[in-house]
């Protein structure tokens, strides 16, 4: 068990170091720093300065030791486009995705959950089929089409919901949140729903398909025999054993709903991190690539590494293979 | 009777027609509707993109034949200034939105398949590589699959765009946009052929034939190539046509995300991006027209992919 922890923690560290070489790469050979910093008009003297600041003119190994010893205490240099550090930058606009991410995998969970169990009791009813074929559409469109959609819907024709922004934001230290003002929840429902659905159907299709396994189980039947409510037995005997499986994808999907947003942020002009990465990458600003590049490493490679272990911790059997192995 | 030639050209080539349509995949096809229509679909959305020269009413690209006076027209109505009118109206600039739908469609597609090849050679070479060779190899490679496969396509896909725009020289941005888009949605896509090429190669390899073949001397190349490779093929049609949707969609994300396809070369990513700003103007149309094309697309598409998978696998037959 601790063998394992220690190979998959290792293994980790080893995918960092190697999306650091990468990053380092972006940053160091994509085109001349110096020439992305100073523009036109400049002499000899500015260039060498900077290059000296930099660091450019030391050899590649030390170079890359000061990168990652800097990305390791957050400091990516500074941004080409802004001129700011790019750490301060991100700090800035993290709360705004983490914010948009944890309310749309809250909708993913709870309403995935939800229509799962409701499907997969009503097995041929109309409303499960409708759903279903619905759940189907969703996957196959692209997210940024469904954003467009619903800004059309609920901004342009209805006028409900702002269709793009945070809305006010409220200043707690050095995290903005846009909890606290009505504007700012108004304007979280559209991105979440938009960056929620897919995830929320990935979960749907997964407890459907989950709670017609277990709904066939002798335990199920005998629950019945035993005249418990229709409803105890759904969520209390049921739906508990669906939800291992639940639980690891949802894990793995966190990385995806940051990752997807991006896109989403970009359709809402959502001030997060994804629509700094997508203006960094219109703007050539490696820094910031780099910086974000690592960031979403960071938390790919940690949930990846956490749902391992956790699933090693809840599922007895994986333990023992490990062990064969 | 018996100089007759057994085989004639034409014939043979209905009577394959003829088994395809008889077989397992033949008749879950027939007896399928929503592949009929989606396959009905892609083929003419297909064919209307490789003949857009020829449908289009317009050169939505050469200016000499664009006027300003056009802009904004509204679908089937007649322009104020010049008495023009246009099936699907026009955009800012004048030109028909049909012919962009059209022009855009190409590329779109062009960039889908072009992508989905490359990630194919690519994915195919290395998993039969990793397979078939083994040891030190295999490790290296799909090493570097489990640890792409952590990422995003989308996101790998960015990555390697935003990179490649960097190395270019801005002169020369536009013009290899889409050929970067086309090697970074590739390269993004290889991971899934890689993986199921080796599995399938592993099971191959320990047949008689294969070690038939090596005892006769076979170069590992030959063996690789030309014995393996086509037992290992049925899979693979599964994982592109499912690929083919994702590559379309991925494109078309990029491309309204602002990082692919230039707007000199538009595709439907692009073009919706161009419509998304007259969305609050009221000009609905150069919005609404290419969105739903790329909503049929990637339904149609999907469809047919999520067919083809059932139909070849042969646990759920």
């Amino acid at each position: 068990m601790l063998n394992y922890i220690i190979r998959r923690v290792l293994q980790s560290v080893l995918v960092l170091l190697v999306v650091g070489l990468v990053a380092f790469a972006m940053f160091r050979f994509v085109g001349d720093p110096i020439d992305n910093m100073l523009g036109q008009e400049r002499t000899m003297e500015d260039v060498e300065r900077l290059r000296a600041q930099l660091g450019l003119d030391q050899s590649v190994f030390v170079q890359y030791y000061r990168f990652l010893e800097g990305a390791v205490q957050g400091n990516f240099g500074i941004s080409y486009r802004q001129g700011r550090q790019v750490s301060e930058i991100i700090a800035e606009r993290i709360p705004a995705t983490l914010e948009l991410a944890a309310v749309s995998g809250l909708f993913a969970l709870v309403l995935g959950i939800g229509l799962g169990v409701f499907t997969a009791i009503r097995r041929d009813g109309f409303a499960s089929n409708a759903i279903m074929t619905l759940s189907l559409i969703g996957v196959s469109l692209p997210t940024f089409l469904i954003g467009i959609l619903l800004i059309y819907l609920f901004s342009v024709e209805l006028g409900w919901l702002p269709s793009f922004g945070r809305g006010e934001v409220v200043q707690l230290g050095s995290w903005s949140t846009g909890f606290l003002t009505q504007s700012g929840l108004l304007a979280l429902i559209l991105p979440s729903i938009t960056l929620g659905l897919y995830q929320m159907t990935l979960i749907m299709r997964l407890v459907r398909s989950e709670m017609l396994e277990v709904l066939r189980q002798d335990y199920i039947r005998f629950a019945r025999a035993r005249g418990l409510k229709q409803r105890a037995i759904n969520f209390r005997h049921a739906l508990k054993n669906t939800l291992v499986p639940v639980i690891t994808v949802t894990g793995l999907q966190l990385g995806s709903i940051i990752a997807f947003a991006i896109i989403t942020e970009t359709v809402f002009q959502w001030p997060g991190v994804g629509l700094l990465f997508i203006n960094a990458i219109q703007f050539v600003d490696i820094p910031v690539m780099a910086a974000y590049l690592m960031l979403i490493s960071v938390m790919f490679v940690g949930i990846n590494l956490a749902v391992d272990l956790l699933y090693v911790a809840i599922d007895p059997r994986l333990r023992t293979e490990g062990k064969s192995q | 009777m018996t100089d007759t030639p057994i085989t004639p050209e034409k014939p043979r080539a209905q009577s394959r027609l003829a088994i395809a349509w008889d077989s397992d995949v033949g008749y879950s096809f027939r007896h399928s509707p929503v592949a009929m229509v989606s396959l009905c679909l892609t083929l003419i959305l297909v064919l209307s993109a490789v003949f857009a020269p020829l449908i289009a009413p317009h050169d939505p690209f050469n200016p000499a034949t664009l006027n300003l006076l056009n802009g904004f027209t509204a679908p089937g109505e007649a322009n104020a200034f010049t008495g023009e009118s246009f099936l699907l109206g026009t955009d800012d600039q004048g030109r028909d939105v049909f012919s962009t739908i059209l022009y855009g469609l190409r590329i779109s597609l062009f960039v889908g398949f072009a992508a989905v090849a490359f990630a194919m050679v690519l994915g195919i070479s290395l998993g039969l590589l990793a397979g078939y060779v083994g040891g030190w190899t295999e490790t290296v490679i799909m090493r570097v699959a489990d640890v792409q496969l952590t990422f995003p396509a989308i996101l790998v896909a960015m990555l390697i765009f935003g990179v490649a725009k960097g190395i270019t020289p801005i002169e020369y941005r536009d013009q290899v946009a889409i050929w970067v888009l086309i090697i970074a949605i590739g390269l993004s896509d290889w991971v899934q052929f890689a993986r199921v090429v080796r599995g399938a190669t592993l099971v191959e390899k320990s047949k008689e034939y294969v070690q038939a073949a090596r005892l006769i001397g076979r170069s590992p190349f030959a063996i690789m190539a030309r014995h393996i490779l086509p037992n290992v093929l049925s899979p693979v049609l599964v994982i592109a046509t499912i690929s083919l949707a994702l590559a379309i969609i991925a494109e078309a994300t990029l491309s309204f995300l602002g990082v692919g396809a230039p707007p000199t070369q538009p595709s439907l990513g692009t073009l919706i991006r161009i419509g998304q700003g007259f969305l609050f103007s009221g000009e609905w149309w150069i919005l609404f027209f290419p969105a739903c094309t790329l909503l049929v697309l990637a339904l149609a598409v999907n469809l047919l992919g999520d067919w083809l998978r059932d139909a070849l696998n042969p646990r759920l037959r």
